[in-house]
């Protein structure tokens, strides 16, 4: 790329917006490869009822688990549901105080938050368009609250630009456009998009370029007032006197392309990410307590499944106490919906055809690490006014979570210290908890001092070391999908599989909604045929 | 190399915005100290088998390589028959295996020699024949 040292010829400074251009692009098309985004969910299945005695084993209480549960109990099917953990949810769920976790290889973790507070370790928002989650979540009556994506007043953060010190996001998002747009309207100026652009459509084109990026009647981005509205002041206005407001001085472009910062402006621009959001109030494990509830006589708990064996009449899971062991114990049903994580699932012995073998074999899951950081006081409210949303940085813990729920409050606050996937997160898997929670203050106090004086307590969920998912979700490539994606879903005899790995909404609860509703219904179109 | 090394992480990034917030790292080849880890498959900076074991390969296989179990498992290292041939944890770490993904993008020839030079010999394990950086190089 360009020299540092030099100023960038206007001709490698386009090839470097190229570059970021091809940026967005690409993570379009990532976005369209990894996950369709978009939910398949039209309303909750009609199934109508089943011959009177036909029976489910559902395996799991995650929320494919429980919504085939539920879904199929409401039909008239006989259900029961084998989970492994003593509480419903699976990844959907919340920490708090109190709580006690154990991780693979013992370590054990005593969550010392007090009253009210929580770490949400796996998922935390639900975007407005998925809707099969957000059905369940208003049947069972969760109450909703606005999660933040885009904060503009949080910090985004490199160690090697401006000295290290964070810079907000908005000046960052208004200096970027505006520096680009005052390219694009020289380059329209000079004639050099007379090609791809009409004369006419020009002259909108740089009405909508001075617009968008708040240049001067020069079409310059200037530092002055009108990028002042954008990316703020130095001193806001006021009232009375003394009340002019001072703008401050943009970042100039060939820093801010090196500072790799514009990176982080895209957070609110996939459709995942787009407002509104939302979070369930209390923690996002307010929704399987509130799905264990309502299905309360049809979980049975600390079954670990050891074993699932179909034949012409029935499929029979083998099971034992998750943490006493002994004995083994069997369930039978006719039919079987089987939401166990497919790392998990790949250990244990099942009597399915070689296609769904060869799938759930080959699929690996991603590595993703979480740390709760609780401060004596909202320090990031009270001396950034910083409230809610979420600051980037380029260290290990990528960012740092605010909490999204009792704003202006004068108590405590729990922040995520720490949000990381692949190798940062592999890196932190390898340490003991205690290692990881040092490691997140260590960097969060690059871009808020305050942490060394207001740090309480922590707690850390490293993905690959929860016992019950061997990892964060299912991770598929654009050919393993092409190869093993339809074998995985197909019915074998009597067994479907359901959850997140068996969707193309990865990682996200909508997945394992539209799985869930998916596979049962395919399943009761063959129970009746 | 690099061309192939690049086209793979786009594919193999298209699961993670689902979580990541940004469009991710940026391109800055001069990525140094904390920051040069930070990146969804950034490459391992450790050296040497032990520190390669104790870095990565612990975070499954546990301090000690005694394995766990809860729902699902990770098998122990310790003790193991099944690393008589050095080629077979050379595929599995390159390729992955059921639950244990591949690092062949993080993880390099030599590094990936010395890691399971380290495992064939340490732990209750006494295989002390060696695998080379070519051997690896080869099963790619
Ligand atoms: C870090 C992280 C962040 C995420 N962020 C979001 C987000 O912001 N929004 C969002 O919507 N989604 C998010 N997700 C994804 C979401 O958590 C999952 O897609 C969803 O919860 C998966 O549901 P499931 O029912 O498929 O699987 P699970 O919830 O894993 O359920 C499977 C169940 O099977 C049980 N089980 C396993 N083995 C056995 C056995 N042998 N016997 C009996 N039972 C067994 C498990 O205990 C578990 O309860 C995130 C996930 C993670 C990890
Ligand atoms: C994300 C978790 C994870 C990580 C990290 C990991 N492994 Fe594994 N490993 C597994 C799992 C799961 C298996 C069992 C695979 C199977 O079911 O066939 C396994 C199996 C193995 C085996 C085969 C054991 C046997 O007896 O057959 C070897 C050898 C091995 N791993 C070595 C390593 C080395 C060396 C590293 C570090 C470079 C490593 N693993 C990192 C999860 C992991």
């Amino acid at each position: 790329m360009t020299d540092r040292n030099d100023a960038p010829s206007r001709r490698s400074l386009l090839s470097m917006i190229g570059v970021v251009a091809g940026s967005a692009a690409m993570y379009h098309a990532m976005t369209e490869l990894g996950f369709a985004g978009e939910s398949t969910f039209t309303g909750p299945p009609k199934l109508g009822a089943p011959p009177p005695g036909t029976s489910v084993l559902v395996l799991g209480a995650g929320i494919a688990g429980m919504v085939a549960a539920m879904e199929l109990r409401d039909a008239g099917y006989k259900v029961q549901v084998l989970e492994y953990n003593g509480r419903a949810g699976g990844r959907n769920w919340s920490l708090y105080g109190g709580d006690t976790y154990t991780e693979l290889g013992g370590f054990t973790q005593k969550v010392g938050f007090d009253p009210g507070q929580y770490i949400n370790p796996g998922p935390w928002r639900l975007p407005y368009h998925h809707q099969g989650i957000l059905h369940y979540v208003n049947r069972l009556n969760v109450a909703l609250e606005p999660f933040t994506q885009v904060n503009y007043n949080a910090y985004v953060h490199s160690t090697t630009a401006f000295g290290g010190k964070p810079v907000r996001y908005r000046e960052v998002q208004a200096d970027f456009y505006g520096h680009v747009s005052e390219l694009l309207s020289k380059s329209t100026k000079q004639g050099a998009l007379d090609q791809a652009v009409s004369k006419q459509d020009q002259e909108i084109l740089l009405a909508a370029l001075k617009n968008w990026g708040a240049l001067d009647g020069d079409y310059k981005y200037a530092t002055g007032l009108e990028a002042g509205e954008r990316r703020g002041y130095v001193k806001d206005p006021g009232g009375g006197l003394n009340s002019m407001p001072i703008a401050g001085k943009a970042i100039a472009l060939p820093e801010l392309l090196q500072s790799g910062l514009w990176t982080a402006i895209g957070a609110g621009l996939a459709y995942d990410m787009q407002s509104a959001i939302f979070q369930p109030k209390g923690g996002m494990g307010m929704i399987g307590k509130a799905f264990g509830k309502a299905l309360e006589p049809l979980i049975q708990y600390s079954c670990k499944v050891v074993d699932i064996h179909q034949d012409e009449k029935g499929v029979t899971a083998t099971y034992i106490d998750s943490e006493k062991g002994g004995t083994r114990k069997t369930a039978t049903a006719d039919w079987c919906v089987c939401t166990i994580p497919a790392s998990v699932l790949s250990q244990i012995p099942m009597n399915v055809g070689a296609p769904m073998k060869a799938a759930i074999n080959q699929l690996p899951y991603m590595a993703a690490t979480k740390v709760g950081l609780q401060m004596k006081r909202r320090f990031w409210e009270e001396d950034d006014q910083i409230y809610g949303g979420q600051s980037y940085t380029d260290q290990p813990n990528t960012m740092i979570g605010y909490p999204m729920w009792d704003y202006f409050s004068k108590g405590k606050g729990v922040l995520l210290g720490a949000y990381n996937f692949g190798t940062p997160a592999f890196i932190a898997a390898a340490k003991p908890p205690e290692e990881r929670i040092k490691d997140a203050l260590e960097y969060g106090s690059k871009i808020h001092p305050q942490y060394k004086d207001e740090f309480e307590c922590g707690v850390a969920v490293a993905w690959h070391r929860v016992p019950w998912t061997l990892g964060c979700a299912g991770f598929w490539t654009e050919e393993s999908r092409a190869a093993h994606y339809d074998d995985l879903c197909a019915i074998d005899g009597r067994i479907v599989l359901a959850g997140e790995h068996a969707s193309r909404i990865p990682a996200w609860q909508e997945g394992a909604v539209t799985s869930a509703v998916d596979a049962i219904t395919r399943l009761h179109k063959k129970v009746m045929s | 190399m690099k061309r192939f090394a690049i086209a793979a992480l786009l594919t193999t990034l298209a699961a993670a915005p689902a979580l990541a917030d940004s469009a991710g790292p940026a391109p800055k080849p001069a990525a140094r100290g904390a920051a040069a880890i930070s990146g969804f498959m950034a490459h391992f900076p450790f050296e040497g088998g032990q520190a390669v074991y104790e870095g990565v390969c612990q975070g499954c296989h546990m301090p000690g390589a005694v394995g766990a179990v809860g729902a699902g498992a990770y098998p122990a290292l310790a003790k193991d028959e099944n690393l008589e041939t050095g080629a077979y944890p050379v595929l599995l770490i390159l390729k992955g295996q059921k639950a244990m993904p591949g690092f062949s993008m993080q993880l390099d020839d030599k590094q990936i020699a010395d890691v399971v030079n380290y495992v064939r010999t340490h732990f209750g394990n006494h295989y002390s024949d060696k695998v080379s950086v070519d051997d690896v190089k080869a099963m790619r």
